[in-house]
């Protein structure tokens, strides 16, 4: 079967709510019954059928050819199937989503992958402020999942997560792991200002030395010990990095000790 | 009883009685195969039988580094029990005392099962807080912080109702010393087989049992009936060449790695020959009752 395909008409006009063009909202729906969903968020919002030319039948791989940042809470709480988007994305893309695949292959807006709990996202382009982080008002972020971001992040990344992996392969700006409670961020390249910022729990793994460490990290020694090395190795095998990031004997610190204090930032280069 | 001959060795038409078990694997590295092996030599010490250890264990196969999920050089070490609780018990026990304990360890799992039983998920409260759970790849493990580094254990390993335990044979020599080299010969060709150990020291028993005996509470007693020094007293089953018996017991994850094992060790003292090894090779069962697998030798011979 073919890809359950979205072609964009024209840029649209207003912002758009595309969280019900999921696999699993979609399943068993013909083309005429998705081209009447609303999508709009206006007074006058636009349907599904307005927007984009709807071709193909198989909703479990849905393609949206052509994208634009006014896509907003594209794969929000999706939990099965692959949407891919052959273009950038607004924000929220993959809102607390809870299994399958969703790829961008532009960039994607603000708080992409917001309260995720599982399933993998993918951006080939940059992302926005608070990838993983929680919405305004929310006590967690990202609680499970992987979010591959292959250009640069913006602010706060992994805000508040409690679980899952971030890897972010262009760095990242200010306060990467914010608040964080546990869980992954891997970054290459360069971050922002005080990574870990009141982190509990939870591990940064960096390639290189952070720029600028708030002072309530403390510096544990180099380490030797096997987690970075089996870490190193699932990076790889999901084709996430190419290389080890950190190798046999990475530098450690240990924080943030102005709050709970055990969470770890570790990193190959010194 | 019908006689059956290979290689000049002659075979008794019986069959080995084995029962069903439970069973666990793990895969235990270390910095060096020699550290691997140690914790894993520790660990399945006094395991040689579920009457009087709780347990049956001992290294199943040597994995190159290329194969572990760490890439240092590991072993495999399979567990069995009559019980999941027992076997549980019985691998937390030993992990926390002998593969935490050791330089360098990690451990994970080695085996996908039914059900699963707890690793890490028992040992991390060692980390006194300080322990960091990491959930990737499918797998959750545990980093608990240790004097040489971190001890890294996978939280579960899987568990089996497959397996079976107490496949044998007997090993009928002229003396002892040829009874031991054709014993040395099966081991060594059932220690290559996956999915199967052997339990005893060596891998080879000299105390094979019979059920019951004349004093209250004996579970088991000596196999009157293979004592060459009671031949003639006794009901024996040794005839006059025979001077020494040897048993080899295996455990396997399936049924079919049992019977691969027996194959595998018959072939090998068959082909080690009635000169430097064993005149005459048979097996132990309780008359078929007990037990619900029966391995015919008939069946396994080369």
């Amino acid at each position: 079967m073919t890809p359950l395909t979205f072609t964009l008409q024209s840029e649209p006009e207003e912002r758009l709510d595309l969280s019900g063009l999921t696999p699993d909202r979609l399943a068993g729906m013909t083309s005429a019954e998705i081209g009447k969903l609303r999508v709009g968020t206006s007074r006058h919002p636009a349907a599904a059928g307005d927007v984009f030319k709807i071709t193909g039948k198989d909703a479990e791989n849905i393609v949206f050819a052509g994208g634009s940042g006014r896509f907003d809470f594209l794969g929000a709480e999706m939990t099965a199937g692959r949407i891919r988007v052959a273009g950038d994305v607004g924000a929220r893309a993959g809102r607390r989503m809870a299994g399958g695949l969703l790829k961008i292959e532009g960039k994607a807006g603000l708080q992409a992958g917001s309260g995720m709990k599982n399933g993998r996202i993918d951006i080939d382009g940059d992302a926005g402020e608070g990838v993983g982080g929680p919405m305004a008002g929310e006590i967690h972020g990202m609680s499970g999942g992987l979010i591959v971001v292959r250009g640069k992040a913006g602010d706060r990344p992994g805000e508040r997560m409690r679980r899952g992996i971030i890897a972010l392969l262009k760095g990242c700006g200010d306060h990467a792991g914010l608040g964080m409670v546990a869980g992954t961020i891997v970054a290459t390249g360069r971050v922002g200002r005080y990574p870990g910022h009141l982190m509990k729990r939870g591990s940064l793994l960096f390639d290189r030395r952070p720029a600028e460490l708030s002072p309530t990290f403390i510096d544990c020694g180099r380490v030797e010990i096997g987690f970075p090395v089996l870490f190193d190795r699932y990076l790889m095998e999901e084709g996430i990095l190419d290389r080890p990031l950190l190798g046999a004997r990475p530098f450690r610190f240990g924080g943030d000790n102005a709050v709970l204090g055990k969470g770890e930032i570790m990193f190959a280069r010194g | 009883m019908q006689e059956l001959t290979r290689n000049g060795i002659t075979i008794d038409d019986t069959f080995a009685e084995a029962f069903g078990m439970r069973a666990t694997a793990i895969i235990i590295t270390a910095p060096t195969l020699k550290w691997a092996r140690q914790a894993a030599i520790t660990m399945t010490g006094f395991a040689t039988s579920v009457i009087g250890c709780g347990c049956e264990a001992a290294i199943d196969i040597d994995i190159p580094a290329s194969k572990t999920p760490d890439r240092r050089p590991g072993c495999r070490v399979m567990i069995f029990a009559m019980g999941t609780d027992e076997l549980q018990k019985q691998l937390k026990t030993r992990l926390g005392q002998c593969v935490l304990t050791s330089p360098g360890s990690a451990c994970f799992a080695g085996l996908k099962g039914t059900a699963s039983l707890d690793l890490g998920s028992s040992l991390r409260y060692f980390g006194d807080g300080w322990q960091v759970s990491k959930k990737f790849g499918g797998r959750h493990y545990w980093r608990v912080p240790v004097m040489d580094g971190e001890f890294l254990c996978e939280a579960k390993t899987g568990l089996t109702k497959e397996a079976v335990g107490g496949g044998n044979f007997l090993l009928l020599a002229a003396d002892a010393g040829k009874a031991l080299a054709a014993a040395e010969r099966a081991v060594a060709a059932i220690e290559k087989v996956p999915g199967a150990i052997m339990p005893f020291p060596g891998g080879i028993v000299r105390s094979g049992s019979k059920v019951g005996g004349k004093y209250k509470g004996m579970m088991a007693s000596t196999n009157d009936a293979y004592a060459p020094t009671l031949r003639g007293v006794v009901k024996s089953a040794l005839g006059p060449e025979i001077n020494a018996v040897l048993e080899v017991v295996i455990d396997g994850e399936t049924n079919d790695a049992v019977a691969a094992a027996m194959r595998a060790g018959l072939k090998a003292v068959i082909d080690f020959g009635p000169r430097r090894g064993a005149l005459r090779i048979s097996a132990g069962n309780y008359g078929g009752k007990l037990g619900k697998f029966h391995y015919h030798l008939k069946d396994l011979l080369p």
